[in-house]
């Protein structure tokens, strides 16, 4: 589903951050991308969402070339591909329902086509009674939820999480990791960027560690 | 996501009618309605449409007097006979007006009276005053058609063999100074309007900018979700096109309130002496349709201004949207 081969990325003059990435994401995968803090995990994820464009190497995202995807065609293929950011990103003036509803209402979608969808999966996720509340009222687990539900509406093929438990405790953090691992039993390939190594170990997940710019990946 | 297993990961007891129910209000739109940056942009572009429609106002008022002062004089030419010893002052008087009134593009002539002269001297010679006494020049004044004015020039020729005393002022030098003037203060205006509007424009599109500023966030998240660049700038167009106009409108109005205050006022106190020196300069404070017409453009302008603004500002935003991203991991 998604190929790095060879691939470099620096910013502007500075040094290489990522070196010589080769990586397969196939369908249906589970993997963990993991390493130390600055080791350029987000920066991967961003190459892997096609919000980077790599300064040398071969990126094919859905079977095309990187390098050749016009940004008009970015936005079909991103809604492909779901994101569950650090910071959430929440909208703070929209409720948790109007929140995770975005993505279809940006496709231009009718609500009574979606209301069914989105309440379902609200609580599905466990934010049946949290649907019509402001995110600033949230907690930071709640939140998390409600930026996984997000991104998960449009039922995408690839799930990319950064640092999905970085904000809650232990054990929402093995809920989340449920809640991960049912959606890709359902079909979506799940890629978790984390340094936690005691989430790491409840599963039994290929794991790609990215040290000084290069990646090893431990099937 | 129909196909969700039953076992979702909640704990809480979820009751579904009420919830489904309250779903079914209006969604809120993509842009904030009002935030404080956007209540700072309706003000200041509520200044800016007010300066710039009193200073449109004023220039319009300025260009319409001018040209009722240009058409008042040269309405109006002036036949004036001095006294020489042995002239029969009254025959070269109709002498003159025949000759004038004979020329195409003269509507009439009127020998202004020795009453008349001798109310024109009053005020420096005082009244009781025996005009016969005294070598004082009389004047005819002659009516021109403004549309086809006579050869002056061929009238001077006409007059002048005929009566050597008697000189023909068409009120030419006077009226070119006055129109010189009254050009001269279009022009400044001109300027000055062009200087607010530029004033107008440049503070509209920073304080657009400053108010997009608080909604970068929201073009992220948009980016994020996968809506088209085209999408997410319709929704700041619009929402920044009705901010736009909403300012425009109250200061266009308040403006057209101003003008019809003044227009009341200079009415009210018609034939009072600062009323009459005001409307002497001035006119009668009325702006007309074409001074209403252009604080209506003004005020689409603006609009069209401030959202094509944001439409800007969305779109440059989004082009390097990716190199801004903080890189956290």
């Amino acid at each position: 589903m998604i190929r790095f081969e060879n691939v470099g990325l620096r910013y502007g003059m500075g040094p290489e951050i990522l070196r010589d990435i080769s990586l397969h994401i196939p369908e249906r995968s589970f993997q963990f991308l993991s390493g130390p803090s600055g080791a350029g995990k987000t920066t991967l994820l961003r190459l892997l969402f096609m919000s980077l464009k790599p300064t040398r190497g071969l990126i094919t995202i859905f079977g095309k070339d990187r390098s050749r995807i016009s940004r008009s065609e970015l936005p079909l293929l991103r809604r492909r591909i779901g994101v569950v950011f650090q910071d959430f990103r929440l909208l703070d003036h929209m409720t948790t329902y109007e929140n995770v509803a975005l993505p279809l209402r940006v496709r231009g979608r009718e609500e009574a086509s979606y209301r069914t969808d989105v309440t379902e999966l609200l609580k599905w996720d466990g934010l049946g009674e949290r649907m019509h509340v402001l995110p600033p009222v949230l907690s930071g687990g709640e939140k998390q939820r409600a930026a996984i539900a997000r991104a998960l509406i449009e039922q995408p093929e690839i799930l990319l999480a950064d640092e999905p438990t970085g904000n809650v405790d232990p054990p929402l953090a093995r809920r989340l990791l449920r809640l991960f691992i049912e959606l890709n039993r359902l079909g979506t390939a799940v890629v978790i960027a984390t340094h936690d190594l005691g989430l790491m170990e409840q599963v039994d997940a290929r794991r790609m560690i990215l040290a000084g710019g290069r990646l090893d990946v431990y099937d | 996501m129909t196909d969700l297993p039953a076992d979702h990961l909640h704990d809480e007891a979820v009751e579904t009618t009420p919830t489904v129910r309250r779903v079914q209000r209006k969604m809120v739109p993509i842009v904030p309605a009002q935030n404080i940056a956007g209540r700072a942009l309706v003000l200041v572009i509520a200044i800016m449409t007010f300066l710039s429609c009193l200073t449109f106002g004023a220039v319009t008022l300025v260009r319409d007097t001018a040209s009722v002062w240009e058409n008042q004089i040269s309405r109006e030419a002036t036949i004036q006979i001095k006294p020489v010893e042995g002239l029969d002052m009254e025959a070269a008087l109709a002498q003159a007006s025949q000759i004038a009134s004979e020329f195409p593009g003269v509507k009439g002539t009127k020998i202004v009276d020795r009453d008349a002269t001798a109310r024109l001297l009053e005020p420096w010679l005082g009244s009781g005053l025996n005009i016969d006494e005294l070598p004082v020049p009389r004047l005819i004044v002659v009516t021109i058609d403004e549309a086809s004015p006579p050869d002056f020039a061929a009238m001077r020729a006409a007059i002048t063999p005929k009566l050597p005393s008697a000189a023909l002022d068409d009120h030419r030098t006077w009226v070119d100074r006055l129109v010189a003037m009254g050009r001269t203060t279009v022009t400044i205006g001109f300027a000055v309007l062009a200087l607010i509007l530029s004033a107008t424009v440049l503070t509209v599109v920073f304080a657009t900018r400053g108010a997009m500023a608080g909604n970068g966030h929201i073009i992220e998240v948009l980016h994020f979700v996968g809506a088209e660049a085209r999408f997410i700038a319709r929704e700041f167009r619009w929402h920044f096109l009705v901010t736009g106009m909403k300012g425009a409108a109250a200061g266009g109005a308040a403006a057209i309130a101003v003008f019809i205050i003044f227009s009341w006022w200079s009415s009210r106190n018609m034939a009072t002496p600062q009323a009459d020196q005001a409307t002497a300069l001035f006119g009668n404070f009325a702006i007309g349709s074409t001074g209403y017409f252009g604080v209506g453009l003004m005020v689409l302008v603006i609009g069209a201004l401030t959202a094509a603004t944001s439409h800007a500002t969305v779109v440059a935003y989004l082009s390097d949207i990716d190199i801004r991203q903080p890189d956290a991991g």
